[in-house]
């Protein structure tokens, strides 16, 4: 009789330079069942499923399968031991047929060469493994993203998977499409595989998993049976929260608040800087309504994937809208695009500094005055002088440390970077400006810096929509949040309402 | 340094870099090493490689035979080193200079319109080549090396076409002063040919970093959607660029056939786009895109031309020079891939460390 | 269109196109319609459609190999100068060529994949190598005469019409059928359309993705050897500048017989009607006594044009 236990990972550790992404982390994982691993941004949960699959090598810790300590070096191998991953994105060959892309590499062969009557049978057993009736002559890309994701788990179990981890993979699907994945689930776990399941759909979690454990700053916080565990305190545990820490600070910010709340009324004459009626985007965010005013702080909060990246994005222009009208300043515009955003005054930080944000290999001074220059024509350059002057100007306002306006910023600390690339749009003198998760991967004095920035951006009549996990930050900063969940906006909070333990119930609430 | 950062080694000589650190941090350390080099071989080995001699008001030597024959890689360098920074290639350049030399032979022997003639001719051809690179890479997003091969495929033809097939020569009765100045005239007592270059590298040099365009092109090399999300028009960025580099290319066909006062279209400009990248990638220009130097592709090239010209004093056949050109490529790309250096350091890790 | 797959696309638009060019220059001109034309597109172009196969390997793993024209003209000079000027066996001198041939496709297969240079710049090196090497072996044409070629000229297969194809389009068509085979019914094929397709994928799948990456180089410097050889048996001669730029035209007869040049999709037998296609075009020109210069013009057009039908397929 062989155990129950199936995986059992024990104060597993793996730092990268200026990170401990896992600092004594634990996982087990028992046969026949589905286990949600869950956490916020930097939980630790993807470096996790690297070492453990063998893309990266661990620091220290015990990693015991199947009643075997085994460290893998590549995926490879750890699939040779019974662990098989699939990802969000479909990690298969999109031009080749259904049959060749679970049977590649491992083709039954006659004679050294391919016999494709073999193959044939064979991926059709796999397909038919799960309960799934297709094609299998036909090209991957003819299928849905659902039912790809699909026949990359009948390729991971071909071969004799023993635990299955699912990493995201209901993040592109609908509703319905989520319903065939946990039919083929279901079906796995009662023919007794372990599946680890990572998801930001909290209910959906709710619904297919045994058990969940939460992962928070590399550590574990604990594992839960799903069932006895409130959903509220889920988000509470991924947010590193206690109910009575809450209960203490809300009184603080309270008073806070009341006041805010008094000045938002008085500004509620003034028209709106930007304005939105049903904006939508196929797949990623749910027809939304959104207005803000001048010296207005409004917040976006929800777990991460929940749509708060989708609306900033949306708003500038980086991604074009399905459905929806926009208007600035009360001048309605249709084809919506970055230049016009900037042209229009608002201003965006993004999530993922180093891709959308700041231009690692260029200067300081080169960064800060990018926008600007780029929103003059091409031969109106600014002087040097004045260019040097406008950098000095925020690297001394902003507290940027940098050994000179000339450095690359790609040599600066996150903090700094953060704070470069806000002084490229503060140049600019926006109307508006985006700010999503700036204080993310930054030191706590950087982050106390940014939050009163925020407080006097807004004194000085500027309009911000503020967008971070730390549901502190939010709470401190903004006078009204709006909430989002599964790709919706399920509500917002304004004034006294404007309280840790409201936001997270609303994050929780079920569909009706 | 850059040419971008006028004032980076004053700011950061404040700190504790020595001179020694910061010159060879720069990027154009290792072609003026390279070319330092060459040059300190050819002064022990050939001594009468340095010899400059003044005949009618006018200079000779192997000197100013390198700076003439290395014109046409100068000026092809400058507009590969704006499309290679922004993170593209053009391998197009060798056929645009054949369809160059091709109109302008015709007008010549065609026409009486001289100059007046090929001037617009030659500039609307680039126009259209850099536009079709131009616009099937920024609008198509077809990757560089396959959109410029249409071109560089079908652009000998072209040429071909125009000249009927046949290599056309600019003979007496086609003479044109103008014409024959651009490859063979002498001005300031050096050839016309150098005058052109170091005219062409100052003005672009200026106007690359006295207009925001070299900001501009950086930007969009280094990080594309970045650059688009602070509101820079990438993809005008890119046709600019193109259309730079077509500009170049009839500049240079019209040197090489003003040279050889003929247009021979099977020719003309065979090989000179890989030249052009070479001179590109020696001048610390990396192909991915972002920061570049033209002062480094300018010596890049002349490095390649005394190159050439040493091996050429050493009887070695013209035909047969490729093969230490096609080392000293690898050896260059080699020298800056992040694996070959990390091996290199392990290397040296070993022999030092104790 | 629905009912096509989107893969097809490029590659039934190619043999229309062949069909309609074929039948439109048998229609204009008397005597194009006959097996001597046939037989002369295969022989004609031999030695570009060996390399061209070669040349499918790569583009289909999503490389790139600029180096093969010069090759080919190396391998010439080569096998030329060994046999008539070093009086060696012409079978010795064959093998020697391959093996250059193919250490060269290691090399440029090695430095691409294990230091993760630019696969044009890589091969651009190596078209600069073998060409200078070609003129340093002997800078002009070398007459071949050994009584193996002659024997081998005399070889002559009759395909009906009165046409024969002589010993370099049955090198082709060998070469032809053997890689059709490889690409549909090995590991080593199915893994070149899993690596051009995604490589990181690949990777994830557990393919052997850099072994597949430096052997396709390594097959094609074979190739490009070949190529060269089975020129000297067309012509009975060799010359330094021999397939001076004839990867431009391979790269060309890739893309028109349907192979996507990001790599992932395509197949051998499209790169066959692409050389038909390619071949067809010259022979009209003859016929018509154009200007070369328009075929060449006319396979840029319609270069231009597969490249951007491709582009438009795959859109996402």
């Amino acid at each position: 009789m062989t155990s129950p236990v199936l995986l059992e990972i024990r104060d597993l550790r793996k730092g990268f330079p200026g990170v401990q992404a896992l600092a004594g982390a634990n996982f087990n994982v028992q046969r026949g069942e589905i286990h949600a691993l869950m956490g916020e941004n930097g939980a630790g949960k993807s470096t996790l499923i690297k070492v453990l699959t063998g893309v990266h090598s661990r620091d220290a810790g015990e990693v015991r399968f199947d009643g075997q300590s085994i460290e893998p070096r590549a995926p490879v191998q750890a699939e040779a031991l019974g662990i098989s991953t699939v990802f969000q994105e479909v990690n298969l060959i999109p031009h080749l047929s259904v049959a060749e892309n679970i049977t590649l590499g491992r083709q039954p062969r006659r004679f050294g060469f391919i016999d494709w009557r073999r193959v044939r049978e064979s991926a059709q057993a796999a397909i038919a493994r799960l309960g799934l009736s297709l094609d299998i002559n036909r090209e991957l890309c003819s299928y849905s993203v659902a039912t790809q994701q699909m026949i990359a788990i009948a390729r991971a179990i071909n071969l004799d998977a023993k635990l299955l981890i699912l990493d995201e993979p209901t993040s592109s699907l609908d509703e319905k499409e989520v319903d065939e994945l946990f039919v083929v689930m279901n079906r796995l776990r009662s023919q007794g595989l372990g599946i680890v399941f990572v998801s930001h759909f909290l209910e959906q979690v709710y619904r297919i998993c045994d058990r969940i454990t939460v992962l928070r700053g590399g550590q574990t916080v604990g594992e839960y049976v799903t069932a006895d565990l409130p959903r509220i305190d889920l988000i509470a545990k991924m947010l590193g929260k206690e109910p009575a820490d809450i209960e203490s600070m809300e009184a603080a910010t309270a008073a806070a608040h009341h006041q805010d709340a008094i000045t938002l009324e008085k500004g509620e004459h003034n028209p709106p800087v930007l304005q939105v009626n049903q904006y939508s985007r196929q797949g990623s965010i749910q027809p939304f309504d959104l207005s803000i005013r001048k010296g207005e702080v409004v917040g976006l909060a929800g777990l991460l994937g929940s749509g708060r990246t989708e609306i900033a994005r949306l708003l500038f222009g980086l991604d074009s809208p399905s459905s929806g009208s926009l208007s600035v300043d009360g001048v309605h515009h249709s084809r919506w695009t970055p230049r016009r955003a900037i042209e229009a005054g608002i201003a965006f930080c993004p999530e993922d500094r180093k891709v959308d944000g700041v231009i690692a290999e260029l200067s300081v001074r080169e960064n800060i005055v990018l926008a600007m220059q780029a929103n003059r024509s091409v031969v109106r350059t600014l002087p040097m002088k004045k260019q040097l002057a406008l950098a000095q100007h925020y690297i001394d306002a902003l507290q940027i440390k940098t050994p000179s306006t000339e450095t690359a910023v790609g040599t600066l600390s996150g903090g700094n970077q953060q704070k470069v690339l806000l002084a490229r749009w503060l140049v600019m003198s926006p109307k508006l400006i985006i700010l999503d998760e700036p204080t993310r991967g930054i030191d706590v004095g950087a982050k106390a810096e940014i939050e009163s920035l925020v407080a006097s951006l807004r004194s000085e009549g500027m309009a911000v929509i503020f967008i971070s996990s730390e549901l502190d930050e939010v709470v401190r900063t903004c006078q009204r949040v709006t909430v989002l969940r599964d790709q919706q906006v399920v509500g917002e909070l304004t004034g006294d309402d404007v309280q840790e333990n409201r936001i997270m119930e609303m994050i929780a609430s079920s569909h009706e | 340094m850059s040419d971008a950062s006028p004032n980076s080694t004053d700011r950061q000589s404040g700190n504790s870099k020595s001179a020694l650190t910061r010159f060879f941090g720069s990027r154009i350390t290792w072609p003026v090493l390279g070319l330092a080099v060459v040059l300190l071989f050819n002064a022990i080995f050939i001594p009468s490689f340095f010899t400059l001699e003044v005949r009618d008001g006018q200079l000779y030597g192997s000197l100013i035979d390198v700076l003439n024959r290395g014109s046409i890689g100068v000026i092809l360098a400058m507009g590969m080193t704006l499309v290679i920074a922004t993170g593209g290639v053009d391998l197009s350049v060798g056929s645009v200079m054949a369809i160059s030399g091709a109109i302008a032979a015709l007008i010549l022997t065609e026409t009486q319109l001289g100059m007046l003639g090929i001037v617009p001719c030659v500039l609307f051809a680039a126009l259209a080549a850099g536009l079709m690179n131009g616009v099937l890479v920024a609008y198509l997003k077809i990757q560089p090396i396959i959109a410029t091969l249409i071109l560089m495929v079908s652009g000998r033809g072209i040429a071909k076409f125009i000249t009927g097939e046949k290599i056309i020569t600019v003979g007496d009765d086609s003479y044109n002063f103008y014409f024959d100045f651009i490859g063979k005239g002498h001005l300031f007592g050096l050839p016309f040919t150098v005058t052109l270059f170091v005219t062409l590298f100052a003005v672009t040099s200026l106007f690359v970093r006295m207009t925001s365009l070299g900001l501009f092109i950086e930007s969009v090399g280094a990080n594309e959607t970045a650059s688009r999300a602070s509101g820079i028009h990438d993809k005008g960025v890119k046709i600019a660029v193109y259309v730079f580099a077509a500009f170049c290319a009839v500049i240079a066909g019209l040197i090489d056939a003003s040279n050889i006062n003929a247009a021979d279209t099977m020719n003309a400009g065979v090989f000179t786009e890989l030249d052009a990248i070479f001179a590109v990638v020696v001048g610390g220009t990396a192909l991915t895109g972002g920061r570049f130097s033209l002062t480094g592709s300018l010596i890049g090239a002349m490095l390649l031309q005394t190159l050439m010209t040493t091996l050429y004093t050493y009887g070695v056949p013209s035909d047969v020079a490729p093969v230490p050109k096609s080392l000293v490529i690898v050896a260059v790309c080699l020298l800056q891939s992040p694996v070959f250096r990390g091996q290199l350091q392990r290397l040296a890790g070993k022999g030092g460390g104790r | 269109m629905n009912f096509i797959p989107k893969k097809w696309i490029p590659l039934l638009t190619t043999a229309t196109v062949f069909v309609l060019l074929f039948s439109a220059a048998s229609w204009q001109y008397e005597g194009f319609a006959s097996m001597y034309v046939v037989a002369d597109l295969f022989s004609e172009n031999a030695f570009l459609g060996i390399t061209a196969i070669g040349m499918t390997l790569v583009i289909l793993s999503g490389g790139i190999d600029l180096s093969v024209g010069s090759v080919i003209g190396f391998t010439s000079i080569f096998v030329a100068t060994m046999i008539t000027d070093r009086g060696m066996n012409p079978i010795a001198v064959w093998m020697m060529a391959l093996l250059l041939g193919t250490s060269l496709g290691a090399l440029m297969g090695a430095l691409i994949q294990v230091y993760k240079l630019p696969a044009f710049l890589v091969t651009l090196g190596g078209l600069f190598f073998a060409r200078g090497m070609a003129f340093f072996v002997k800078p002009e044409a070398v007459q071949i005469d050994h009584p193996i070629y002659d024997s081998l000229g005399d070889i002559a297969i009759p395909i009906g019409g009165g046409a024969e194809l002589g010993v370099a389009p049955l090198i082709f068509l060998s070469v032809f059928v053997i890689v059709l085979v490889i690409t549909h019914f090995t590991r080593f094929g199915r893994n070149l359309y899993a690596i051009g397709g995604n490589e990181e994928s690949a990777l994830l799948m557990g393919l052997p993705v850099a072994r597949t990456k430096i052997f396709v180089y390594t097959a094609n410097g074979f190739l490009s050897a070949l190529a060269g050889i089975t020129m000297t048996l067309y012509m009975d001669s060799g010359n330094p500048i021999n397939a001076t730029a004839l990867e431009l035209d391979a790269i060309a007869v890739v893309v028109i017989g349907g192979t996507l040049l990001t790599g992932g999709v395509g197949y051998v037998a499209g790169t066959m009607l692409g050389l038909l296609i390619y071949a067809t075009i010259y022979q009209i020109t003859f016929f018509a006594s154009l200007r070369s210069s328009l075929a060449t013009i006319a396979i840029g057009v319609l270069l231009l044009g597969f490249i951007v039908l491709q582009k438009l397929i795959h859109r996402k």
